[in-house]
């Protein structure tokens, strides 16, 4: 094939996330959902484990949840909706087929909001729908290294929402952001734990490419057994890569399932198109057609909580806050709680923008650094830190107290024994020194102790004073407020 | 039992419908575990050559008659406290062998009750043993059963009708007063026809399922054999009405059914659809049958001779689409896994369940789980699964309107009296044309019931009632009634009508 201009390829990618409900009970039955760290087949009963005549029974909890997730998302929510069989045998699937929704979803349509390299870029949904997660099948070796399987029907029935995305998205950092995002929202809603390491977040990709400028898809590649949200992106690159290769050589790309190889970053081959299911999908006999009414969907609108994009938005405008700030602070809704909490417990008469951003950058700068120290993303809540404290720590700042010095000691100190910031500088003598006589004296002394820096400052040599200040500053311990310590250092060395 | 056996005087008790036996016990004439060793004496003898049991149960019927005994003392009974039932085998019992007449659920013992067994435990009735049936309920004469051959009462040589067989054939026999069936195209009020006994299938949704070993799930309810109509008034009380287990059951409260005996059927608006005289019927059914609709006309219904039920005919395909489709789904589960039998000697898992299915299901098993895998699958589901949904909607349109000016529908049950074993065995088509008047009923989900109405040939006649949903009042009131007008649901099977008094 002679080709004079290399061709330019656009890729195509749509996602299809799998997210575990954290309801209390499974889907179909009222065995506990929570199955992490649980000890195999305890969390069990007829109906999860199959039995010949067992009927399931909708958990309503997380059909909300998964209404809710649409709304959120911008999705239509249809007044009626269903559940199918899927069937494929399986020794993983209890009953031989799973209860999931063809047809009829839950909700349709939406999208979601990202942005890569401060580009945006909206990312359509095709659906949303509610299934049941199947057992777990543990895979052994015997002693003569022959392979065999354990069965933990934990897992079975946990409720698992599927979210489809259309084919949108157009790049390996496009997938990272969209699942970024998504999973930000989910723990927003708090329907889900969007864990990929536990098992609770879970996605697969359909990746094909296309001549930049072409309208008609090319041959759809899934890609599975992705593990992280940086395996996605690999998987992603890797396949792009692949499929460039296969058409620039003068093939074909087939449609087909790949699973992708952690170890080597590269995807191969697991089913092709022929050996596709046909899962024989049929309405769910056992259940009755799954009507949302609009009064329903109303009162799930109203438990919508405030979600991260328009949470940023208000901090900036209600706080005074950049838009990296309000980033950070509204990460998690944890966390943008927190903030709020001490914004307002630090200013008692209303919001004080000055001491809003005080608030922020404690929670940015210094708190953010010591609940890294204690290894990562330990939320707040986890720590004996409280917002009351942060609140405390910038009210002493502001109100002169204590200086800034002092406040990151105090705050260090808060954070290992959960003392009020009060308490503390109460105890240890913190407070900042105002008496001017006490300064003076020190900076008399300061003056006497060291000629050479103040020959230096008579010189002309501006970082002098710098470092006389840091000497009274190092006999207050920190205490005395530096720009008052400048100027009285200032006012006898341009007299002597 | 007793090494003395029960006296004869208690096999007489036994004779009685279940709630002339219920009012000897609370008059303290004899103790429901005299009733329960009778019972359980006439059935084990019977059993040789009547077929009608997979397993009796005879120790814990003889504990819960104790304890039927203990409330009956302690003024704390109920209408079904200490009467002795028949329990198709395709309903959960807890701890008691399960098998749906299938290899594949050989040694199956449930964890759990179904909801209607727990109901009934709960009332304090007295289970003597799980029944015979077709595999998984699929058949119309007992004869697709994996552990035993059920005869007719009435002559040994031929079928019970099915697949509720068992259940019907120990009633028939004077077994049992009582026993539960699932009827999902035909398979209470056929098998009851054929035995000279009533049946009832109830309104899809009446009665939970909770429990019940699925065939075909959208089409199936369980229901009540007996031998007058109040005592099966009695058994559809115990067992109706919502089950949280089942989301399928509905929320209409269940009417006191006795309670509407008393207004006969004056003026009771009947209809005989000419549809369901199918061609092939045989003359001394329909004879039968137009002879009961003449004694309902006497008594003061207003018959109406020409409804028109144009759908009908379709029902038959529409059922061997929608039906054998969900049991191509609901026999999945049966791979040799968790529980049932299993197959080992293979080399690979995969050939291991197909081993497992391949051994474990009978003929008529397999051929409707292909059937139903076929319908379903990619390319055809439009054309048969989807277009049966819409010609049931029809249907069931049908019924509606046939309904909707009159109170209640007379047709024959099945087009003949019971046939000879092995008779149509090799023929599934000659088979399930045995069920062409009661399946139409599952369709639509109506409530339908059988009621003898005469003989032919000396083999017994069923009169099928069918209703508007949730109206079981209106068949149990003119079964009822009809009973009181004609005698054919007291006469007894002669070979068998002395059974166990003997024993
Ligand atoms: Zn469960």
């Amino acid at each position: 094939m002679t080709t004079a201009v290399a061709t330019e390829y656009e890729v195509v990618v749509g996602l299809e996330v799998h997210v575990q409900l954290k309801t209390q009970s499974k889907m179909f039955c009222g065995c506990a959902a929570d199955y992490f760290d649980v000890e195999p087949n305890t969390r069990v009963c007829p109906v999860c484990l199959g039995m010949p005549g067992m009927l399931p029974v909708i958990n309503r909890a997380a059909v909300e949840y998964t209404v809710l997730t649409g709304l959120a998302l911008g999705c239509a929510i249809p007044q009626h909706s269903k559940f199918d069989r899927k069937n494929y045998p399986y020794p993983d699937l209890m009953k031989g087929y799973q209860i999931s929704q063809y047809d009829q979803p839950l909700c349709v349509g939406g999208g979601l909001e990202i942005e890569v390299d401060g580009v945006p870029h909206y990312v359509r949904l095709e659906r949303i729908h509610l299934e049941e997660d199947t057992a777990r099948l543990l895979h052994r070796e015997d002693a003569h290294g022959e392979g065999y399987s354990l069965l933990d029907v934990n897992r079975s029935g946990v409720p698992l929402m599927e979210i489809v995305s259309r084919p949108d998205i157009r790049s390996a950092a496009q997938a990272g952001a969209f699942l970024r995002k998504l999973r930000q929202t989910l723990r927003y809603l708090e329907v889900s734990d969007a864990d990929m390491e536990k098992g609770s977040f879970r996605c697969d990709a359909n990746v094909s490419i296309r001549p930049r400028g072409s309208e008609t898809l090319g041959a759809k590649v899934e890609v599975k057994n992705m593990n992280s949200f940086r395996a996605v992106m690999r998987a992603i690159e890797s396949e792009v890569e692949r499929q460039t290769e296969v058409l620039t050589s003068g093939g074909v790309v087939v449609q087909e399932t790949r699973g992708y190889i952690d170890a080597t970053g590269t995807t191969v081959s697991q089913r092709s198109k022929e050996e596709a299911h046909d899962y024989r999908y049929f309405p769910e006999p056992d259940l009755p057609p799954l009507d949302i009414t609009p009064a329903e969907v109303e009162e799930l609108q109203r438990r919508l909580p405030e979600l991260p994009d328009a949470r940023k938005q208000r901090f900036e405008a209600e706080f005074g806050l950049t838009p990296s700030e309000a980033a950070l602070l509204t990460e998690t809704r944890a966390e943008a709680d927190s903030y709020e909490e001490a914004v307002a417990l630090a200013c008692p008469h209303g919001v004080d923008k000055g001491r809003a951003r005080a608030v922020a950058h404690w929670f940015i700068g210094d708190v953010a650094r010591l609940r890294h120290q204690e290894g990562g993303e330990v939320e707040l809540s986890a720590t004996p830190l409280t917002s009351a404290h942060i609140a405390e720590l910038v009210t002493l700042v502001e109100g002169g107290t204590i200086t800034l010095t002092t406040a990151k000691e105090v705050l260090e100190i808060a954070f290992e024994s959960g003392s009020r910031p009060s308490a503390i500088v109460e105890e240890r003598g913190l407070a900042q020194v105002r008496d001017e006589g006490e300064i003076d004296r020190i900076a008399r002394e300061v003056i006497e102790a060291n000629p050479k820096p103040v020959a230096d400052y008579a010189a002309g040599k501006a970082a002098a004073l710098q470092f006389l200040v840091g000497q009274v500053m190092r006999q207050t311990r920190g205490r005395a407020d530096a720009n008052s310590v400048a100027d009285v250092l200032r006012r006898h060395l341009d007299a002597g | 039992m007793s090494s003395s056996g029960p006296s004869a005087d208690v096999f007489a008790v036994l004779d009685l419908p279940a709630h002339e036996q219920a009012a000897r016990l609370r008059a303290g004439d004899l103790t429901a575990r005299q009733l329960a060793e009778a019972a359980l004496a006439r059935v084990h003898a019977q059993d040789a050559s009547l077929g009608a049991y997979i397993t009796f149960m005879d120790e814990e019927a003889l504990a819960q008659a104790d304890e039927a005994d203990a409330r009956l003392r302690s003024g704390n009974a109920g209408p079904l406290t200490g009467i002795p039932i028949g329990v198709k085998d395709l309903l959960s019992t807890k701890g008691t062998l399960t098998t749906a007449a299938s290899r594949m659920l050989e040694g199956f013992r449930p964890i759990i009750d179904c909801t209607v067994v727990a109901r009934l435990r709960e009332a304090g009735a007295v289970f003597v043993g799980k029944t015979n049936l077709d595999e998984f309920a699929m058949g119309s004469s007992t004869e697709h059963s994996a552990f035993a051959q059920t005869h007719n009462p009435w002559d040994l040589a031929r079928v019970p009708g099915g697949s509720s067989g068992g259940s019907a054939a120990t009633v028939a026999a004077g077994g049992v007063p009582l026993s539960l069936g699932t009827d999902t195209g035909g398979s209470i009020r056929q098998p009851a026809a054929l035995c000279g006994i009533l049946g009832l299938k109830p309104t899809y949704g009446r009665v939970s399922r909770f429990g019940v070993i699925a065939f075909a799930s959208s089409l199936e309810q369980v229901g009540p054999f007996g031998r007058d109509a109040e005592d099966v008034a009695l058994l559809l009380q115990a067992i109706a009405g919502l089950d949280p287990n089942d989301a399928t059951t509905a929320p209409v409260p269940v009417p006191d059914y006795r309670e509407e005996f008393a207004r006969g059927i004056e003026g009771l608006r009947v209809g005989v659809p000419r549809d369901f005289f199918v061609e092939g019927m045989e003359d001394g059914v329909r004879q039968a049958v137009e002879d009961a609709i003449a004694v309902f006309e006497r008594n003061g219904a207003v018959v109406d001779r020409d409804v028109a039920l144009p759908t009908v005919s379709a029902a038959l395909p529409v059922y061997y689409i929608i039906a054998p489709s969900e049991a191509s789904a609901n026999l999945a589960r049966y791979d040799g896994v968790k529980y049932g039998f299993s197959y080992h000697d293979a080399a690979s898992m995969w050939e291991e369940m197909e081993q497992t299915r391949g051994r474990g299901f009978g003929d008529e098993v397999k051929r409707r789980i292909m059937i139903g895998t076929y319908a379903l699958s990619a390319g055809y589901y439009d054309a048969y699964y989807l277009k049966a949904q819409k010609v049931r909607t029809l249907i069931r349109r049908d019924f509606d309107a046939a309904l909707s000016n009159h109170d209640l529908l007379l047709t024959p049950t099945a087009p003949t009296v019971a046939f000879r074993l092995g008779a149509k065995t090799d023929d599934p088509l000659a088979m399930y044309l045995n069920d062409l008047c009661t399946l139409p009923v599952n369709i639509a989900g109506n409530p339908g019931m059988s009621v003898p109405c005469g003989f032919s040939e000396g083999l017994p006649v069923g009169l099928q009632l069918i209703g508007r949903p949730f109206e079981e009042a209106t068949l149990l009131r003119a079964a009822h009634a009809y009973g009181t007008f004609t005698d054919w649901h007291l006469r007894r099977p002669p070979a068998l009508a002395s059974d166990g008094a003997g024993a």
